[in-house]
């Protein structure tokens, strides 16, 4: 099988002239993506996803390594990349406002070229499985963001590319919207030999759901890259509990227990869920002490199965939001 | 694919949304239509007023009509790469297949279509309603002017576009430094080369001024038109112009993409 994705010592940094700090957005990042994969990226923001795929669209350069797409240096043969490649990015607000949705996607799709009849043929068909047929002659300034979205992934599709960047495509939809598009992207993939997609999320469901293998990336550095069920085994020997407690305000002080490998807490404003990875089973005892010493009412303990979320915790030392 | 074929179908595709624009924003008729007549009226009183000869009624509905195009030219065409970065359309332009030069011939064409139509229509009023009187003595002459006039004038257009693709709101100011002098030095309502030789001359660098001082001489008679330079080699000087902002923005779109990819400026920070 031939890669789609080659990476070899990626590094990009931003700014670093007039005595502005350079930032590193990707540290020497290797990764190599093969024909057919659903292959995703899964790191908080900030990681280096987005100049990833940046970079692999021929819209940045590297500043040092060499990134080969579809066999082709993206530095050098842009030109023979971007015929076969497309981009969707989630919030995105492309296109015109005046324009209908299947005059928009029309478009687009002249930009590669297509015959107006092949394109018009393949957007209603494609604006039918999405479910947006009675919105195909609405303005586009008139749709919901669901339904701009929907029409976003469908322009990226459209043109029938070997390689799809999806940068956080259902981000900020509602579970139909989001189910649809993931369904979308699993069969594109399945059905089709050689077609390749590169999903960047920082849902985890998704990410474990979709995606055959996936790296995940921090600081703009790859951590870790293998099947979401092997990542998920090779923290199988940790233990990983959840606990559901009133707010605690000292909450960062537990990442220096003994024992405690990584954790990550969210918030709905009444209660705080903590989720950890320990080392062995009886740390808990000591996080039991620490919280109930500070006050807080534990409302419940649960052991867990290790999902990704653990796995991105024991790399990092943290949770993704 | 043959690179014809596909640039002919992404610039007809970028094109569309201006053209389609003229039916669906009707606005323009109160904007670009009958509020620049009222400016037009203006300056036709005043001359009026000072008792100057009643060709310049001519010359400031042909000015009044014009400026259009150099509104155009300016907000929708050398400014617009601003507003599709902020949008994340420029982002899908670059990461398209075809030449960028056909995207921007397509906004070229597009901006042309619409602009003819309400320059058409804001001369069409001010010549009924200022009773103009035109001695148009060589007709193909006046249309291969306006043409050519056009082609240099959008290909100007696609040279500050480039600009606006990698500096923004930086590139703002060029459009407002641009906007009003031009009114004076290009002489949009009277004869340029009362401003003297060097001046017309230097004036000259924008294709319209060139193109208004030809159309005058071609559209009016009489030593009130006192033309700058002979029409038919200010249609030569029109070509060359021509030629020159044409090659001189694909070369200069293709040196700031470069530019932008490095330096990470062709895409919105958010994206």
């Amino acid at each position: 099988m031939a890669n789609a994705i080659e990476a070899k010592s990626l590094t990009r940094v931003f700014g670093g002239n007039k005595g502005k700090k350079p930032l590193t957005a990707l540290d020497s990042v290797d990764l190599v993506v093969e024909e057919g994969e659903l292959f995703g990226l899964l790191g908080p923001n900030g990681a280096g996803k987005t100049t990833f795929i940046k970079i692999l669209a021929t819209l940045l350069l590297p500043t040092s390594g060499t990134v080969k797409v579809l066999g082709h240096d993206v530095e050098r043969e842009a030109q023979a990349i971007r015929p076969r490649i497309n981009m969707v990015s989630g919030g995105e607000t492309s296109g015109y406002g005046l324009l209908t949705v299947k005059e928009n996607l029309w478009m687009f799709s002249q930009f590669y070229g297509m015959p107006s009849n092949e394109a018009k043929r393949t957007i209603e068909g494609m604006l039918e499985l999405f479910g947006m047929s009675d919105k195909a002659n609405a303005k586009v300034r008139t749709i919901s963001t669901g339904q701009r979205q929907k029409m976003n992934v469908v322009r990226g599709f459209v043109t029938d590319p070997d390689l799809i960047f999806l940068d956080e495509p259902t981000l900020g939809l509602d579970v139909n919207a989001s189910f649809i598009i993931r369904s979308y992207i699993r069969k594109w993939v399945k059905e089709q030999s050689g077609k390749t997609v590169l999903l960047t999320t920082h849902y985890m469901a998704e990410a474990d759901e979709l995606c055959d293998r996936l790296a995940i990336i921090d600081r703009g550095k790859v951590l870790a890259c293998d099947a979401p069920a092997k990542l998920k085994r090779s923290v199988a020997r940790d233990s990983t509990f959840t606990i559901l407690t009133t707010p605690c305000p000292c909450i960062s002080e537990i990442g220096r227990i003994p024992g405690v490998k990584g954790f990550s807490n969210r918030t709905d404003g009444s209660n705080e869920e903590v989720r950890f990875v320990l080392e062995e089973e009886s740390v808990i005892a000591d996080i039991v002490s620490f919280l109930t010493s500070r006050q807080s009412k534990i409302i419940s303990l649960t052991k867990t199965e290790p999902t990704l979320e653990d796995v991105f915790i024991q790399l990092v030392g943290r949770g993704l939001e | 694919m043959i690179s014809l074929t596909l640039n002919y179908r992404a610039m007809m595709g970028r094109a569309y949304p201006r053209m389609v624009g003229v039916l669906r924003e009707p606005s323009w008729i109160l904007f670009d239509i009958l509020l620049p007549l009222l400016g037009m009226g203006a300056f036709i009183y005043y001359y009026r007023a000072m008792g100057a000869p009643e060709v310049y009624t001519g010359f400031v509905v042909l000015g009044g009509a014009m400026t259009a195009f150099w509104l155009n030219v300016l907000w929708s065409m050398a400014s617009q790469f601003y507003w599709e970065k902020e949008t994340g359309n420029l982002q899908l332009y670059l990461l398209a297949p075809m030449s960028r030069m056909a995207v921007l011939a397509g906004m070229a064409l597009g901006g042309m279509f619409l602009t003819t139509i309400r320059a058409f229509s804001t001369f069409i009023l001010g010549f009924v309603i200022f009773d103009v009187q035109l001695e148009t003595s060589n007709p193909w002459g006046l249309v291969a002017v306006f043409l050519i006039t056009m082609v240099a004038l959008y290909g100007m257009g696609m040279l500050f576009s480039s600009l606006y693709m990698l500096y923004g709101r930086g590139a703002w100011h060029i459009t407002n430094l641009l906007q009003e002098p031009i009114y004076l030095v290009s002489g949009f309502y009277f004869p340029v080369r009362q401003l003297g030789f060097w001046v017309a001359a230097a004036g000259s660098i924008i294709p319209i001024t060139l193109g208004l001082d030809a159309m005058r001489q071609l559209m009016f008679s009489g030593p009130e038109v006192d033309p700058f330079l002979p029409w038919q080699v200010e249609l030569v000087i029109l070509v060359g112009l021509a030629f020159v902002y044409l090659i001189a923005a694909k070369y200069a779109l293709a040196y700031m993409e470069h530019l932008g990819k490095r330096e990470g400026r062709l895409t919105l920070r958010w994206q």
